[in-house]
Order: C-alpha cells, then sequence, then structure tokens
C-alpha cells in the first residue's frame, strides 16, 4: 500500500504534544497522589490531607481570599468597564489601553513593586498580611475582570434598559433587572478567569505577606519544595477537581447566551 | 369612540442636537381614545417626539401636559405611558411570561386589610402571584399568545416577538401606548395582518394610541388622526381623508399616496398655467403667483388621441398593477403618471383633467422641491438637465457607499440606479454664476429686490424653475448657470428602499 499524506497529519505534532505534557503530567500526579513515599498504593497522602487542621484552614484561607478578590474586583470593574463601553470614550483606545495594560507586564516585577508601595505607606507584610495579599490580588487581577466585562458591555442593548425603564423599574431596579442580566455572561467570565487562578497563585501571596499568608498554591509549592511530593501532588489534585467544578458549575449557565467573554 | 377630553398635549416642543434642531415648535393635542400616527420620511423628527412623550428625551423648550399635569421632565418610570419599541426590545434572559410579566413586578396596588388591632387599614402592596397570573394569562389571550408563556423570547417568530411586546405594554394599562415603527420588521403580509389586529385591538382596550411610521399607507389604514412632518416641523394634521384629498402643501401631496407635482402659475380667476396649458380649478389664488400644483394618478382622465386633443404625448411605460393600469405618459419635460381601468395599446394617449382634480397649494417660500429626479450609475442625480452630485447615505441612516458605489448597511446592499428621488434645495443655498460654472444651465425670468437681497427665479431648458436668494443682481433673460453643492442637496425616496436591495 502507497502511503498516502491525509490533513489530519497535522495534527500529530499536537497530540504528541497533549499526550507528552498533559495527558502523562496528570497520569504521574494521580499517581503521586495516591502512593506512598516508596511508590505503593495508599491513601496515606489523602489521610495525612484532611487529618491535618493545618491543610484545611489553606483552603479556607485560599478559599476566602478568591472570593473576597473576585468580589472587589467586580465591584471596581463593572463601573469602570460600564464607563469605557459608553460611545463617549470606546473609541478611546488609549483609555482603554490604560486599564489592560497592567497585564502585559510581567507580575513579578509588578507585584514587586506593589510590595514596595505598600511597604512605604506602611502595610507591610509583617503587620497586615492578609490585606497587604488582597490588595496584591485585587491589583493584579483586575484587568482580567475588566476586559470580558467591556467586551460584554460593549454589546449591551440599551433599548432594553429603556424598555425596562418604560415598564415601571426605577433606575436602581433597571440596574438589577437588566443591566446585570444583560452581562452575566462577561461577569462569568470574569469570575472564572479571577477566582481559581487567585487560588492556585502563589508568588503574589509569597511576596506580598512575607509568608504569613499560605495559599493553596504556596503549599504545593512547599510540599515539593520539602520533597512531600505525595502530599504536593494530592493537593494539586484537589485543586485540579475544584477548578473542574467551578467551570462545571459556570458553565451551565453560559451554553444558551451570546458568550461575552474572552473566548 | 375618541371623546373630547384631551389626554396629551405637546406645546411648542423643542428637541435641539447642538445647531440642529430634530423637532422644532411642534405643538398638538391627543383626544383621549384616539389612534394618532405621526408620519414621516426617516429623520424627520417623529421618533424624537414619541420619545419625549415616553420620556427617554428631555425636549430642550416646551411642555408635554398629560391630564392636565406638566410631565415634561417625569422620568419615563414614573409615567403612566408604555412603549412598543422598534426591535422590540424583549429581554431574552427571561421567557415569555416573564417578560409580560416584568412591568407588574413594580407595580402596587392599595389593598384593604386589617391591622393587629383589628382595624380596617389600606395599605400599597406589590400583587400576589396568582393576580400576576390570572393578568399575564389574560394579557396573552388578547395578543393570542396564551399556548406560548413558557417559550424563550429568542426562539419566538418576528410577528410572536411583537405580540410579546405589545402584551408586555397592555398589562400594566397605560394611558397612553406608544408604536415605535412597530411593524417594520415584518413581513409584507404579516404587517398586513398586524395592522388589522392592532387597530381592533386599540378599538378592544380604549387606550389612547400614538404610532409612528413613515409607511404613509399604514398610516392611511390604521389612524384616527394623522401628523404630517418633515425637518422636525409639523406640515399637517388631520383625519386621513383630510390629509389625502386636501394637502396643504406639496410635501404632505407628495408624500401622501403617488401623485403628479408640477410648477404652475396662476395666470386668472381660478385659473392655473401647468403643462403648457391653461386649466380651470377650484383654489383662488393672486393672479401672477406661482403655485405647486398636485394632480392624483386617479384624477387624470386618459383617451386616444384624435384631432380634438389638446394635450397628449407619448406612452413611456405601461405597468399592469391587477386592479388598474400605471401608465406613464412624456409631456413636453414632464412626466405624467396616470392610473386608469382601461387597457390602451395606444403610443399617444391624450389627458384631460377635471377642475376638482386640480390641488393647488401656495408654494413654500423656503425651498425648491423637484420630484422623479432619477439616480445616474455614478450616484449623480439628473436634475433639470444638470447631474447633482448627491450624498445617498442620508437615505438610510446608518450607510455607506462602498468603493463599487453601492449603498451598504450592514449585511444588505442596495442598487439605486433608476431611483427616482424628490430632491429638496434651501433657495439660500444655490450659487447662481453669469458663466459656465454651474451643473444646471438657465435663464433668469424674474428678479425682485427684497430689501437686502435679491429673489431671482430662473428656468431650465427644461422648464424647472429654481427660486434663488442671492446678493447679486441679475437682469431678466440674462443667461446663468447656477452650481448646487452635494451637502446643500436633501433628497427622499419615493417609496420602500428595500424595492433597491441586490
Amino acid at each position: 500500500m502507497k502511503f498516502r499524506f491525509q490533513r489530519k497529519y497535522f495534527s500529530i505534532p499536537y497530540i504528541i504534544f497533549l499526550a507528552l505534557f498533559i495527558i502523562v503530567p496528570m497520569f504521574f500526579i494521580a499517581y503521586y497522589a495516591f502512593s506512598n513515599s516508596s511508590g505503593a498504593f495508599s491513601f496515606e497522602a489523602a489521610k495525612k490531607f484532611f487529618t491535618d487542621p493545618a491543610k484545611f484552614q489553606v483552603i479556607l484561607v485560599s478559599l476566602f481570599i478568591a472570593i473576597q478578590t473576585t468580589l472587589i474586583c467586580l465591584i471596581i470593574g463593572y463601573p469602570i468597564a460600564y464607563i469605557l463601553a459608553k460611545k463617549e470614550y470606546n473609541h478611546n483606545v488609549v483609555l482603554i489601553m490604560l486599564f489592560i495594560m497592567p497585564m502585559w507586564i510581567n507580575f513579578v516585577l509588578r507585584t514587586a513593586a506593589t510590595r514596595d508601595i505598600l511597604f512605604a505607606i506602611g502595610l507591610t507584610g509583617g503587620k497586615h498580611p492578609y490585606v497587604a495579599t488582597l490588595i496584591g490580588m485585587v491589583y493584579n487581577y483586575l484587568p482580567f475582570v475588566i476586559l470580558p466585562l467591556y467586551s460584554t458591555m460593549l454589546k449591551l442593548d440599551r433599548s432594553q434598559m429603556e424598555a425596562a425603564a418604560d415598564l415601571g423599574a426605577s433606575p436602581i431596579q433597571v440596574f438589577f433587572k437588566n443591566t446585570i442580566p444583560q452581562s452575566m455572561p462577561g461577569i462569568i467570565s470574569a469570575v472564572t478567569m479571577t477566582l481559581m487562578p487567585v487560588m492556585s497563585s502563589y508568588v503574589i501571596s509569597d511576596a506580598l505577606s512575607e509568608g504569613n499568608i499560605t495559599l493553596i498554591g504556596n503549599s504545593i509549592y512547599l510540599s515539593f519544595a520539602n520533597s512531600q511530593w505525595n502530599n504536593g501532588s494530592f493537593t494539586a489534585l484537589l485543586l485540579l477537581i475544584l477548578v473542574l467544578l467551578t467551570m462545571w458549575g459556570t458553565n451551565g449557565r453560559k451554553s444558551e447566551e451570546v458568550r461575552g467573554g474572552l473566548w | 369612540m375618541a371623546s373630547e377630553e384631551v389626554i396629551i398635549s405637546l406645546s411648542n416642543v423643542v428637541k435641539s442636537f447642538g445647531d440642529f434642531h430634530a423637532v422644532d415648535n411642534f405643538s398638538l393635542d391627543i383626544k383621549k381614545g384616539q389612534f394618532v400616527t405621526i408620519l414621516g420620511p426617516s429623520g424627520c423628527g417623529k421618533t424624537t417626539t414619541l420619545r419625549m412623550i415616553g420620556g427617554f428625551e428631555l425636549p430642550t423648550g416646551g411642555t408635554i401636559l398629560l391630564n392636565g399635569k406638566d410631565i415634561t421632565k417625569l422620568p419615563p418610570y414614573k409615567r403612566p405611558i408604555n412603549t412598543v419599541f422598534q426591535r422590540y426590545a424583549l429581554f431574552p434572559h427571561l421567557d415569555v411570561y416573564d417578560n409580560v410579566a416584568f412591568g407588574l413586578k413594580f407595580k402596587k396596588v392599595p389593598v384593604k386589610c386589617t391591622n393587629r388591632k383589628g382595624e380596617e387599614v389600606i395599605k400599597m402592596k406589590h400583587f400576589k402571584a396568582s393576580q400576576i397570573d390570572e393578568m399575564v394569562t389574560k394579557a396573552l389571550q388578547v395578543v393570542d399568545l396564551d399556548e406560548l408563556e413558557d417559550r424563550d423570547v429568542t426562539t419566538l417568530s418576528g410577528g410572536q416577538q411583537q405580540r410579546v411586546a405589545i402584551a408586555r405594554c397592555i398589562i400594566n394599562k397605560p394611558e397612553i401606548l406608544l408604536l415605535d415603527e412597530p411593524l417594520g420588521a415584518l413581513d409584507l403580509k404579516m404587517r398586513k395582518d398586524m395592522q388589522i389586529e392592532l387597530k381592533e385591538m386599540h378599538k378592544k382596550l380604549g387606550i389612547t394610541f400614538i404610532y409612528v411610521t413613515h409607511d404613509q399607507e399604514e398610516a392611511l389604514t390604521m389612524s384616527d388622526v394623522i401628523v404630517v412632518m418633515n425637518h422636525g416641523v409639523v406640515q399637517q394634521v388631520g383625519t386621513p381623508e383630510q390629509i389625502y384629498n386636501e394637502p396643504t402643501n406639496a410635501f404632505v401631496a407628495d408624500f401622501i399616496g403617488e401623485s403628479n407635482l408640477f410648477n404652475g402659475i396662476m395666470v386668472g380667476d381660478k385659473k392655473v398655467k401647468f403643462l403648457g396649458q391653461e386649466w380651470l380649478c377650484e383654489d383662488d389664488f393672486p393672479l401672477d403667483e406661482r403655485v405647486d400644483v398636485v394632480v392624483r394618478p386617479e384624477d387624470v382622465i386618459l383617451s386616444e388621441v384624435n384631432e380634438k386633443s389638446k394635450i397628449f404625448g407619448q406612452v413611456t411605460s405601461k405597468v399592469f398593477k391587477g386592479v388598474h393600469y400605471e401608465y406613464l405618459i412624456q409631456i413636453g419635460k414632464n412626466e405624467v403618471l396616470a392610473k386608469s381601468t382601461k387597457n390602451y395599446d395606444d403610443k399617444e394617449l391624450a389627458i384631460a383633467l377635471i377642475p376638482d382634480g386640480i390641488h393647488i397649494m401656495k408654494k413654500p417660500d423656503l425651498n425648491n422641491i423637484f420630484t422623479g429626479c432619477e439616480v445616474q450609475k455614478d450616484n449623480t442625480v439628473e436634475l433639470a438637465g444638470g447631474y447633482l452630485e448627491t450624498d445617498l447615505t442620508k437615505l438610510l441612516p446608518g450607510s455607506k457607499i462602498d468603493d463599487d458605489g453601492y449603498l451598504v448597511k450592514g449585511e444588505k446592499k442596495y442598487d439605486l440606479t433608476g431611483a427616482k428621488l424628490t430632491i429638496e434645495i434651501d433657495k439660500t443655498k444655490i450659487d447662481i454664476y453669469d458663466n459656465e460654472e454651474g451643473q444646471i444651465k438657465g435663464t433668469v425670468v424674474s428678479s425682485i429686490y427684497k430689501g437686502d437681497h435679491y429673489a431671482i427665479i430662473v428656468r431650465s431648458e427644461d422648464d424647472e424653475e429654481f427660486i434663488i436668494d442671492t446678493n447679486y443682481e441679475f437682469n431678466g433673460g440674462e443667461i446663468v448657470s447656477l452650481l448646487i453643492k452635494k451637502e446643500d442637496v436633501s433628497i427622499r425616496l419615493k417609496g420602500d428602499i428595500d424595492e433597491y436591495e441586490i
């Protein structure tokens, strides 16, 4: 039989890449998560994780910071996106750039700068680790909230808001009954783009809290740094499950509507 | 069924955007229960007027009274007025039921209840779910949608969405229902059905309807009163019969129904000259006054040419329209549109007019109006032997001209070559030259000094007349040329632009 080139062969490099760098490592994580230091199958890591109150606290703190960051970002980002999407400004590329640009600057550098500024105003990681971390997180993730919100806001149907007002809704009621539901796709994208990344990030909390706040990301890093591969893998696996759960939770709502997110 | 009670009264309402007056000195009283249509070409200010009544735009001047109370500055949610929007503006995140129930959730009604002491008191309360249920069902029945209450609004057809939009309004029992070109997005058949249904709904509900449209036929079919607008100014207010039979000016005559518009001059007592002929007429105007003459196509009497025929011309087109034939007859430089049930095969036909069929109107002293100007391949428009550059994008807001010279808006593309436009040119915007600088050549037939300027009338080679205000003196008989700039040519399309879609 003669070899015939088919278009599907183009996908081979990607399949190899997928297998080598995504699927195989996943199996490694799963393997390490459910084995002991000698390599035999065991629930040791799981048991250790769930019996260790410190670990539980890490999850709780991470969840707290993530939810707070997301909420603060939404509260700050929503009006900004709304204003930017208004006719008067939405051709003003420079203005929009200013809000998006921080995203393109190396974030290690940004975090270092944030730390120095916070230090200068007396919010050191030693004294106020939680507040410092929160400020750093909000600063870092705000563009990720503004961008998807901005792109949905551009598509807001003003006549719907007029219709709501026409039917008796006061400006505040119009906002909650129409503007928010209309921008839901953007809000969902914004949440997916902040909630989970904040939980798993570790550079920001590490640098700004001077090691006083441990998030899941930090905890995984510490486990691996101390050669506790099994514990680290189990935490990573747990994080992965959490991510999948939120994705699953938000996707259901997204399906019917026009997707206003980044992708 | 319309009572004598005035429900809404607009007086001297003005809306300006910068220097541009979208609505200028609009005054109108609408009686309770009437079906009023505001009719005019796109950009005439009709939607702006409606939006001011709805509360979405604040007037720059003037007042709006509802039942005698000033509501000029009241926000929309406090007005007992509801709007059916052009594109319905339904809420896609809600189903049919919730869309219709939307307005009820904000309403509070006085409810009698007993307080702790056992006394009867009246409290303002939201509707109960069961009450809302009942009202939604009723509203959906009115619009014939009772089967669809659980459907997602995005899955409905245009006509069904339209009905939801109406149900959503009438459930609030508004005092006035505003309808902003609600049938524009429907196909022809659907539009006809909805016209009848809307009219019936109006009768059944007894709510005052204010309807905005650019479709003169729709206006004539449905309304008790028609308000014709142009350039933000009310041209005429009257019943459909009045508007059709006794238009007050050439614009109204031209806009309402098909008509022949000629420039005429009064030559005697109830005698007017146009088409190179003197005619008896019923309107009295001063001698020598220049007038607009309107003749409806159905008033043109056709006959075969014989030796007695005074006025006859070549038949340039003949179209069978079902009940009648439509003939275009070239008489001199003028085209005459005529309707007749008789089928003539002649190449030439004679025309006659009875005095009752000749409507004479005072020429508006502002502008020059020309009808039936044909768009050429290069998007210029032929007028009086010259070619004017025009901005065709004015015909369709938001459109542009592409590289091939077609008019495009979104996905739609229009080829306007051959389309007949009505052209309006301000008399102060025409430059007059004693050389061949301008596009149109003609002869000065009169020049009158008006204190600070000359009012000049120039007649082109094909008998079109231009009124021009200028600072320079010209003598009668002088050969001149006229220059008209692209931005000063205001254009209007006869018929629907969709006919030219390609």
